[in-house]
């Protein structure tokens, strides 16, 4: 069982504002998801190699040429504050 | 042939425009009428009257398209089910849908899903449920619902879905309709907003097996700006398959047994018999650690949704809420009050699981797993061409029925999450009615053999002749 304190942690990692009645729904809800999943700490793994994908990738490399890319305007045009030169946000030293 | 293109299957109504029997643009506007009929929530943005091409070339004949909401279109909304995202319009467009609408399928509208594709019943929406056109009460399934109900109620001629761990395949079956998880890597992520990037894939949802195809056919490439496509090994062909002469079919006990509805087990049963009778062999194939997949799951998907999910933090695109208190305060409050509770909860699941001291217990278990998985399939697939099984435990659901328990829903996903670990096609088409409501069959085969699960399908679908005129408003 997660207690408060986890799931206040997690929500500081994960940066979102949970409220008291959440943090006790949170807990409780992911606990039981837990219990159910940990299922596969029954299974033998020892030696089994994990996989990330499904199919090999690639770690593949273009030329370094310049391409089209968006435009300053259409970059910002979604921002929620912009100056039109840049992403406006408020100081990290708040 | 009839006086009304919209009665037609895509594909036949390619073929009409294609001999010059049917205009192209006749045929946008009778689907734009119909795409306008939705009473069922399905669509959120449908195609202006003259948004239709001026010229038609291409393998698809001006058929239009649904769109689901996470794929970006230029101009167009795309917010992937989210408040987060509420009229976020892209300044491009994905890949797929380019490359589609190159191919003669013009965008005619989008779709609703659940929220950043994370449910199994489109009740995860922030902008309402998706209705379930043979009984309103009842869920469409998820998470691509608004394009399988699109399809269903003959809204749309045919849709383009994304299946994370059964997203196509499960509001398919629960809509009595077709659809298609293609295999890995086969279709571009590159314009798919993210869920779970080792997973998520692209795939249509369609009135029958052939149009399954003809779409399919269009949509392999591989594409420089998504190092995870490889494109397809064959090209796609329309299935003609009449019989299952020399096909194994194989029957994992693990995902046809215990936990299926006994009605859905009937017409899985019912199915069998057919497949038996058109010349397949139908042999057990045992999936021995099938039954982990759903655990493994629900620790590998919402650890990558935590991750790329993290990019909407208030500052590029989306909403803001900042309460004055800082930088870190409005990162916290714009994805609290951005983000409904299911993206809440698998966020911070996937969280924990990737956080220090839990990391291996839980992340990195659960990618162990995936390789037994891999392996179940390998050995199966020695042994028989495809694995069958229902596509959905149950018929579709009532509304509100699963909401309170997020496990019960998570359920729902039994018998698609093992193949999604695996990156395996598998393929759902209408199987008959169970309490006045469409079943699933499905039918998964090994990596890039669609052109073969297309053509087992097809010729179950010849002797099913499932009616889904029911459906249709």
């Amino acid at each position: 069982m997660l207690d408060r304190s986890e799931v206040i942690h997690i929500a500081r990692l994960a940066r979102l504002n949970l409220d008291e009645g959440e943090i006790e729904r949170t807990a409780i809800e992911l606990s039981g998801i837990l219990d159910h999943v940990e299922r596969i700490s029954e299974l033998d793994l020892e030696g089994i190699e994990p996989t990330a994908h499904a199919v090999a990738t690639r770690g593949e490399l273009r030329p370094d040429i310049e391409g089209a890319s968006l435009s300053r305007d259409q970059a910002l045009a979604e921002a929620p504050v912009t100056d039109g030169v840049g992403f406006i946000v408020p100081s990290p030293g708040a | 042939m009839s006086n009304d293109p919209t009665a037609l299957t895509a594909a036949s109504s390619a073929a009409l425009v294609e001999s010059g029997d049917l205009d192209a643009s006749d045929l946008f506007e009778a689907w734009r009428g119909r795409a306008e009929l939705d009473t069922f929530g399905a669509l959120s943005w449908i195609a202006e009257a003259g948004d239709s091409p001026e010229q038609v070339d291409g393998p698809l004949g001006g058929v239009p398209l649904a769109v689901k909401d996470l794929f970006c279109t230029e101009g167009v909304p795309s917010q992937s089910g989210s408040k987060i995202l509420e009229g976020y319009k892209p300044p491009y467009t994905a890949s797929v849908v380019a490359a589609l609408a190159k191919s003669g399928a013009p965008l005619l509208c989008k779709t609703h899903q659940d929220e950043f594709a994370m449910g199994s019943s489109n009740e995860n929406c922030a902008f309402g449920p998706v209705l379930n056109p043979w009984d309103k009460s009842r869920v469409p399934g998820g998470s691509s619902g608004g394009s399988a109900v699109a399809v269903a109620a003959g809204l749309a001629p045919w849709a383009l879905g994304t299946d994370t761990g059964g997203s196509i395949r499960q509001p398919a079956a629960l809509c009595g309709i077709v659809g298609l998880k293609p295999t890995y890597g086969s279709v571009s992520r590159y314009g798919m907003i993210a869920f779970a990037s080792s997973l998520d894939q692209a795939g249509p949802l369609t009135q029958d097996v052939t149009d399954a195809a003809l779409l399919f056919s269009q949509m392999t490439a591989r594409d420089p700006r998504d190092a995870t496509s490889v494109g397809h090994q064959e090209s796609i062909h329309l299935p003609d398959r009449k019989d299952l002469t020399g096909v194994r079919l194989g029957v994992p006990e693990e995902l046809s047994g215990e936990g299926i509805e006994p009605g859905v087990r009937a017409t899985f049963e019912e199915t069998l018999e057919r497949a038996r009778e058109l010349g397949a062999e139908v042999v057990p194939c045992p999936l021995p650690h099938a039954p982990h997949a759903l655990s493994a799951y629900y620790l590998i998907a919402p650890a990558e949704c935590s991750s790329n999910l993290a990019r909407f933090d208030g500052v590029r695109y989306g909403q803001r809420v900042d309460p004055g208190d800082g930088l870190d305060a409005m990162y916290s409050a714009t994805r609290a009050a951005g983000f409904g509770p299911e993206v809440r909860r698998r966020i911070m699941l996937g969280t924990y699981a990737l956080s220090s001291g839990y990391y291996d217990a839980y992340y990195g278990r659960a990618q162990r797993v995936r390789t037994l998985i891999q392996r179940d399939f390998d050995e199966a697939f020695a042994n028989c061409d495809a694995i069958v099984t229902p596509t959905s435990p149950s018929v579709a659901f009532p509304l509100g029925s699963r909401t309170a328990d997020p496990l019960s829903m998570y359920l729902s996903d039994f018998c698609t999450v093992p193949m999604s670990l695996a990156g395996i096609p598998a393929i759902s088409i209408p199987n008959g009615m169970s309490e006045g409501l469409p079943t699933g069959f499905q039918i998964a085969g090994p990596a890039f053999a669609e052109n073969s699960i297309l053509g087992i399908a097809h010729a179950l679908e010849s002797s099913i002749q499932f009616d889904r005129s029911g459906a249709r408003v």
